[in-house]
């Protein structure tokens, strides 16, 4: 099913002279509205009008999450806070979290697109939309809220958590839609079971699972275990949230809304442009948006572009499933994480940074974090007292600054790998790329 | 009488208990006492040793990491209730917390020695002392 027939399978020849015509709009505003892209056009010596076809996008700069960073928290917007309706929000590299903004027209958009993304994975009118994604400054929950009720779509705004109560809602309000990460999923699964509930015996066909990057095989098991067909889901944040890209009936790629959000590939390290097929980067421009529109915003996810035509209609291209990162960035149970963040916790207990290991793993179907630091003489006491209070009190400060649990477990000295003096800082045990 | 107690810092698996005690055989470090605490992560050895310094040498050549810590040694006369009348009772009357402990036998004599830790060392000597 496609939602919006007229852009989803225009000729690539329209939607491309559809992408030019909004990119040199929005070039134009950027230029004009916001002073750091003003200055960014100006040291590579461009102009508003600098560019003259779609061909010459890899002229423009690049905008990093480290710009977001440094223009905390509303620096980038092209926008007066009078225009702005909404405000969400992700975690940053460091203290700072990532803030990004919408006006009514990005909402408007936002729902559209979430609209097609729902669609496309065979949602419609009539459908009971339990949507388990976290209600609040992530993304996920208010951005599937808004697409189902487009649709027309009954939406069950459950948020996460309580999943006990979860399976009780999924199975008596005829729950067909299914919204949350895949880990999630797995968990809802794990958890009926023990409730003595078959969820392949609901009213459940369709599932949406995004914000986390999963694998072919955790597919087979969901729809397996749950009897639904899940779709993949790609979004982030600083471009919209979730209904950047998703999977249709064919599960073979997921189909960028490409004339919202313009894609490219580029090699990481130097920031060429890659032909169709090569993996790389993802670099994404908004086409439409208007509080932060960006250009050529470096995503970190890996993945490749095909622009064949698919047998669903779309001639929107489709890229692959995500297979990794550029840098060190974790996703557990679809919040962002990067060791930096759990550095600024660990340099605040003693002053000094301690060795440690980030260790994620797959318990009961749930991503399970845990922060591994070496004891040092400086923090060893034989109190046993003082080093619980020193694991609650990090587990306190780390739960504030990542907004999910993890567990700190002390380990003996030199314990951990160093690899070349340097310590391996993550442990990842998911088969999340797999 | 005040006593020098080495603890040190052990993960709580197969093995570690072992490494701690070869550095201590490498470094011809004799043992008078150990206890082992453990919480679900980690557990602490505390030891009673002849050399303390030796000892501490040797565990940082292991790789591990100690801590020193000053206990309160007393002597537990050998008849039923001995530790309760010579040790536990003039504490507890006198308020004084004991936050762990325990015995060994000193060579050469009838008589066990307990190690405790209590909250006020002074008070606890002081106590001791006149009993």
């Amino acid at each position: 099913m496609i939602w919006d027939r007229e852009h989803e399978t225009m000729s690539r020849t329209d939607l491309q002279q559809l992408q030019w015509k909004r990119l040199q709009v929005q070039v134009a505003t950027v230029y004009e509205k916001v002073p750091f892209y003003r200055r960014a056009f100006h040291e590579k010596g461009l102009t508003s009008g600098a560019i003259r076809s779609l061909a010459d996008l890899p002229e423009l700069p690049f905008t990093t999450k480290y710009d977001l960073r440094d223009n905390y928290p509303l620096g980038l917007a092209a926008v007066p806070v009078e225009r702005m309706v909404r405000l969400h929000a992700s975690s940053g590299t460091t203290g700072k979290a990532t803030v990004v903004t919408y006006t009514a027209h990005d909402i408007d958009l936002w729902a559209e697109v979430m609209a097609r993304t729902l669609t496309a994975a065979g949602v419609t009118k009539g459908d009971v939309v339990h949507n388990a994604h976290g209600y609040g400054l992530f993304t996920g929950g208010l951005g599937f809220h808004y697409g189902a009720e487009r649709i027309g779509a009954l939406v069950l705004p459950m948020s996460g958590g309580q999943t006990k109560r979860q399976i009780m809602f999924l199975k008596d309000m005829g729950s067909t839609v299914l919204c949350c990460t895949p880990s999630y999923a797995l968990r809802l699964a794990e958890v009926a079971e023990e409730m003595g509930v078959d969820l392949r015996e609901t009213d459940l066909r369709v599932g949406t699972f995004g914000a986390e990057p999963w694998s072919a095989r955790m597919r087979e098991e969901i729809q397996a275990k749950i009897g639904l067909k899940a779709h993949d889901v790609y979004g982030l944040c600083e471009i919209v949230g979730p209904g950047v890209a998703v999977e249709c009936e064919c599960q073979d790629g997921l189909h960028i809304f490409e004339d919202h959000f313009l894609p490219e590939i580029v090699e990481p390290e130097t920031g060429e442009p890659l032909p169709y097929g090569e993996p790389g980067e993802l670099v994404l421009t908004t086409l439409t948006k208007e509080a932060l529109p960006l250009i050529r915003y470096r995503t970190g996810d890996i993945t490749s572009l095909n622009p064949a035509v698919c047998a669903c209609g779309r001639t929107l291209a489709r890229m692959e499933k995500i297979s990794g990162r550029t840098d060190d960035m974790l996703i557990v149970r679809g919040i962002n994480i990067f060791p930096s963040q759990i550095e600024t916790v660990l340099l605040q207990v003693k002053g000094v940074l301690p060795h440690y290991q980030i260790v994620v793993d797959r318990r009961h179907a749930l991503d399970d974090l845990e922060i591994w630091i070496e004891i040092s003489d400086e923090v060893f006491t034989d109190d046993f007292q003082r080093l619980e209070a020193l694991e609650r009190d990090l587990q306190s400060e780390l739960q504030n600054a990542l907004g999910i649990s993890a567990r700190v477990k002390l380990v003996e000295p030199k314990s951990i790998q160093r690899s070349e003096g340097k310590a391996k800082r993550i442990i990842d045990r998911r088969d999340a790329y797999g | 009488m005040k006593e020098t107690q080495i603890s040190v810092f052990l993960e709580n698996r197969p093995g570690r208990l072992l490494h701690l005690l070869e550095a201590f055989a490498d470094g011809k470090v004799n043992l008078r006492a150990l206890s082992v605490a453990d919480t679900a992560d980690f557990g602490i050895a505390r030891v009673i040793v002849d050399d303390v310094e030796a000892a501490v040498q040797a565990i940082r050549q292991a790789g591990l990491t100690a801590a020193t810590t000053e206990v309160l040694r007393a002597e537990i006369p050998n008849a039923p209730g001995g530790l309760a009348e010579a040790v536990i009772r003039p504490l507890a009357r006198a308020g004084v917390n004991v936050e762990y402990t325990y015995a060994y036998n000193k060579g050469g004599s009838e008589n066990a020695v307990a190690v405790l830790k209590v909250d006020d060392m002074e008070k606890a000597q002081q106590v001791l002392g006149e009993e």
